[in-house]
């Protein structure tokens, strides 16, 4: 292309080339015959989740929140390790739990009576994924909590080791219910998730006597893939190991 | 995974810099480690580029290699695998991702 271009539409206009570099803002100069243009984007597309997190982040800071995404495989533990808590803090630390699932309110049901705000979020008219929460899901749940009277909190997420690792909701960080039932394997086959979690909480650890579970190979499995999580091993049922996940929580929530 | 509510997000993306003008390409960079399945996300916009009025859009996927840094030996290399995120020089799994994590439009064509 010479200096001087002849649009289709007659305008002609003049430009400084270097030489053949045509990233210029209005148009690929390939383009001119057919009248097309290239026009540069450079969007995530996540953004719209990723905006409403944003939101969402900047709803629990105004308020002084924190708030905490806790995700699992189905029947990891996560109710179970959520009710021991709000019976050992909900005194002291002030908790709200955004409670997701597909359908039902069984969950929000087992943590009701426990001194926490309950919102209950079904994601069922999930668009294209209700098998994850988003940040959208979130931020309408959020209208079911009094932010002004909270300290913490948690988000439990849809039984899932694949999609919730994801999204973004507007956490302040991730955490994950792991249990001695699942097989040492999965971290090796759920990377993403093991390793956008600050912390594993290795559930059901009474159990090990009767399985063939070894909890060290457990935690180098994890650590595998994860060399910077905390990794704490617990029975959620028992409550033997849970004081360490209870100064954790109370940590998080003071930060 | 999500495909096609991904290819639904693209569309919402492409709209307004379209700006009702024909949509012709719309170019996408995949990273290695994000969960989206190349092949599938393809076949959804076919599905989904109608139902967006942009019927003659074609998907431009450009796929972008993982690369790490690893916190122990230095090193910054290509992975294989999103499945093991570990230095492949030295099997460190401490390391920063450099590259294999976008997941953007980076440009469309379009015409009056």
């Amino acid at each position: 292309m010479g200096r001087f271009h002849r649009h289709d539409d007659g305008t002609v206009h003049s430009h400084d080339h270097d030489g053949h570099d045509h990233e210029h803002d209005h148009g690929d100069h390939s383009g001119y015959a057919t009248g097309g243009e290239r026009i540069e984007v450079l969007e995530a597309i996540f953004a719209e989740n990723d905006n409403r997190a944003e939101v969402n982040r900047t709803a629990f800071d105004s308020h002084g929140v924190r708030a905490l995404n806790l995700m699992s495989s189905p029947g990891s533990g996560k109710t179970t390790v959520l009710a021991a808590t709000l019976d050992e803090l909900a005194g002291a630390v002030r908790i709200g739990i955004i409670e997701g699932d597909i359908a039902t309110d069984i969950d929000a049901a087992a943590l009701e009576g426990r001194g926490a705000q309950i919102s209950l979020l079904n994601t069922s008219n999930g668009f294209g994924g209700e098998c994850h929460l988003d940040a959208p899901m979130v931020h309408r749940a959020l209208h079911g909590l009094n932010l002004d009277t909270l300290d913490l909190v948690i988000i439990e997420n849809v039984g899932n080791l694949v999609c919730p690792a994801e999204f973004d909701v507007g956490e302040h960080a991730k955490a994950m219910v792991y249990s001695v039932t699942e097989g040492e394997d999965k971290p090796l086959k759920y990377p993403v998730m093991f390793r956008s979690v600050d912390l594993v909480l290795l559930n059901k650890i009474d159990l090990v006597p009767h399985l063939d579970a070894d909890v060290a190979t457990y935690i180098e499995r994890v650590r595998q893939v994860n060399p910077s999580a905390a990794i704490l091993p617990v029975s959620a049922r028992t409550g033997e190991g849970m004081a360490a996940w209870f100064d954790w929580l109370r940590a998080f929530s003071l930060t | 995974m999500h495909e096609l509510s991904l290819c639904h997000a693209i569309a919402g993306v492409v709209k307004p810099h379209a700006a009702g003008r024909h949509v012709d390409v719309v170019r996408v960079q995949v990273g290695a480690l994000r969960q989206v399945v190349p092949e599938t996300l393809s076949f959804c916009w076919t599905l989904v580029r109608e139902h967006q009025d942009m019927a003659d859009a074609e998907l431009e996927l450009e796929l972008v290699t993982a690369r790490v840094r690893c916190r122990g030996c230095g090193e910054q290399s290509e992975i294989e695998s999103r499945w093991s995120v570990a230095c492949p020089k030295c099997q460190n799994p401490d390391v920063e991702v450099v590259a294999g994590e976008e997941f953007l439009v980076t440009s469309i064509d379009v015409s009056p």
